[in-house]
């Protein structure tokens, strides 16, 4: 055996969670410099839960980011991909943000909180990449853009259960918020915002704490409704899992500044049609245009081996791309990966493999998701 | 973390029980914890000769993959089937029915680790 566990880097954060998850015995790994839980047991266990029931989420790591001003709207539909001035007050979106050739920089999540007041979440690596464009970008605007990460704990709910988990301890009408919206509301009677988002492919609730609340106390009160519902906590292990099932790209792994929006299959989140310049705009319009010049896709496994980041794609022996995630799925029980492949790919042409450590194993070219929940 | 005080151990954290000149080898509690969910295990081939120190087959869990190394010098004489199909026992129970193969031994075994060394090696690691 090698290559057990990895020391941790010199003193990650901790979430104000961290007590919590040392009580529950989770196995808590350095994250992109955040000490998090990457399971609490068994991560398939974790993953089947919040398939089934409902799972329970620190993601304090999550980056935060505050656009305030008259021109707060004007700022994010030139700085980021989407149209974001059109986002009603109380709803969110998902996307991103990238350089001047459409590279994407990070993929993020942007809730309107009022009229000229936005929050946008971003990865916990790409925090310092996202804060810094949009600074740049803010000069002639007359907005503001604050790092407000170290202000916010987020905690989420999802799973089928999660309605029922969470309904008892809010003042929000939970049928009224749809998905991708966000407003002020209680929980556990501290101020949040409660949005329904998630990155797990199921129903669930994103709760962000703001400064002088108490996590703790939200996280507690969550466990105690959630209860006789099966609710479990749940690392990032079994997040990434859900997230794959749910064909939802990963930074890092689909997406990276070597790759556009189009390239991931995640060109509707580009709003060419949105009034004046953004950043990337001449680059996204080629990009967009041409032949795309490769596709994500989906493979399952025939095997039990698992398919993982890096590994070759073939078609018939000839190297075709390569996978950008991969894992067992608790949900189908096979081994599942996207890929990046060339061109458009006949799946009726030839057999597809991947080379599994100098083995190849035979795969089903599928597209994505792979998994979709019941609405 | 379990360190069963009639087993030998090697830092590549397997165990070995040697009976009659033949060693059935596992993997540790410790490392089926620090390995979370297995996957996918592919023991050697039974009547395959392995060396001390040779990797001989993969133990993969839902995160990584981890070489199998022969702790002894000998010949295969059995594998455990029932843990290629259900992986998961070597999680629940990495001392009985989670064994992996068997040797022969072609030598008595040398640099084997005491429950004790195993122990502090853990230690030290954690």
């Amino acid at each position: 055996m090698t290559a057990l566990g990895s020391e941790a880097a010199p003193s990650p954060r901790r979430t104000p969670l961290y007590e919590v998850h040392q009580q529950l015995g989770a196995n808590l790994v350095d994250f992109a410099g955040w000490l998090m839980p990457l399971r609490y047991g068994s991560e398939t266990a974790e993953h089947k839960a919040v398939r089934k029931t409902a799972g329970l989420f620190d993601l304090s790591h999550m980056g935060e980011i505050h656009i305030t001003g008259p021109q707060a709207a004007d700022l994010l539909d030139y700085a980021l991909v989407g149209h974001l001035s059109k986002v009603k007050v109380g709803r969110a979106r998902y996307t991103m943000i990238t350089a001047e050739d459409g590279g994407v920089l990070d993929d993020l999540i942007v809730y309107r909180l009022a009229e000229d007041d936005y929050l946008v979440v971003a990865n916990a690596a790409n925090q310092g990449t996202v804060l810094a464009a949009l600074t740049e970008r803010a000069a002639g605007f007359d907005a503001r853009v604050d790092d407000r990460s170290a202000d916010y704990a987020l905690i989420a709910v999802q799973g089928p259960e999660a309605v029922r988990i969470l309904a008892p301890l809010t003042d929000a009408d939970l049928s009224e918020i749809r998905y991708y919206a966000g407003y002020r509301h209680t929980v556990a009677g501290r101020p949040v915002l409660l949005a329904r988002t998630g990155y797990t492919g199921e129903d669930g609730f994103e709760i962000f704490v703001e400064p002088g609340t108490e996590a703790l106390h939200i996280w507690d009160a969550l466990v105690k409704s959630g209860e006789p519902y099966g609710l479990t906590p749940a690392g990032l292990s079994a997040r990434d899992t859900l997230r794959l099932e749910a064909g939802m790209p990963l930074y890092g792994n689909e997406l990276s500044a070597e790759t556009t929006p189009f390239d991931a299959g995640q060109g509707r989140v580009v709003k060419f049609e949105k009034d004046g310049d953004f950043v990337g705009r001449a680059a996204l319009l080629r990009a967009a245009e041409n032949d795309r010049p490769r596709k994500l896709v989906g493979l399952i496994g025939h095997g039990r081996r698992v398919l993982r980041k890096g590994h070759t794609v073939l078609c018939d022996g000839q190297v075709v791309g390569a996978v950008t995630s991969g894992a067992p799925s608790p949900t189908l029980g096979n081994p599942i990966a996207m890929a990046y492949v060339d061109g458009e790919p006949d799946i009726t042409a030839g057999t597809f493999t991947v080379d599994v450590r100098g083995r190849t194993e035979e795969v089903d070219v599928v597209e994505l998701p792979f998994y979709k929940r019941d609405r | 973390m379990s360190v069963p005080a009639e087993l030998n151990y090697t830092s590549e954290h397997e165990w070995v029980a040697i009976n009659d000149g033949v060693a059935t080898i596992g993997i540790t509690a410790y490392a089926a914890e620090a390995l979370g969910d297995i996957v996918y295990v592919e023991p050697p081939e039974v009547s395959a000769t392995v060396r001390a120190g040779d990797t001989c087959g993969e133990v993969e869990s839902t995160k990584s993959v981890s070489d199998i190394y022969s702790p002894v010098n000998g010949e295969v004489v059995d594998v455990n089937r029932t843990v290629v199909d259900e992986p998961e026992l070597i999680g629940t129970d990495p001392y009985g029915q989670g064994w992996l193969f068997k040797v022969e031994l072609a030598e008595e075994p040398s640099d084997l680790l005491t429950p004790e060394q195993y122990t502090q090696l853990t230690e030290g690691e954690g």
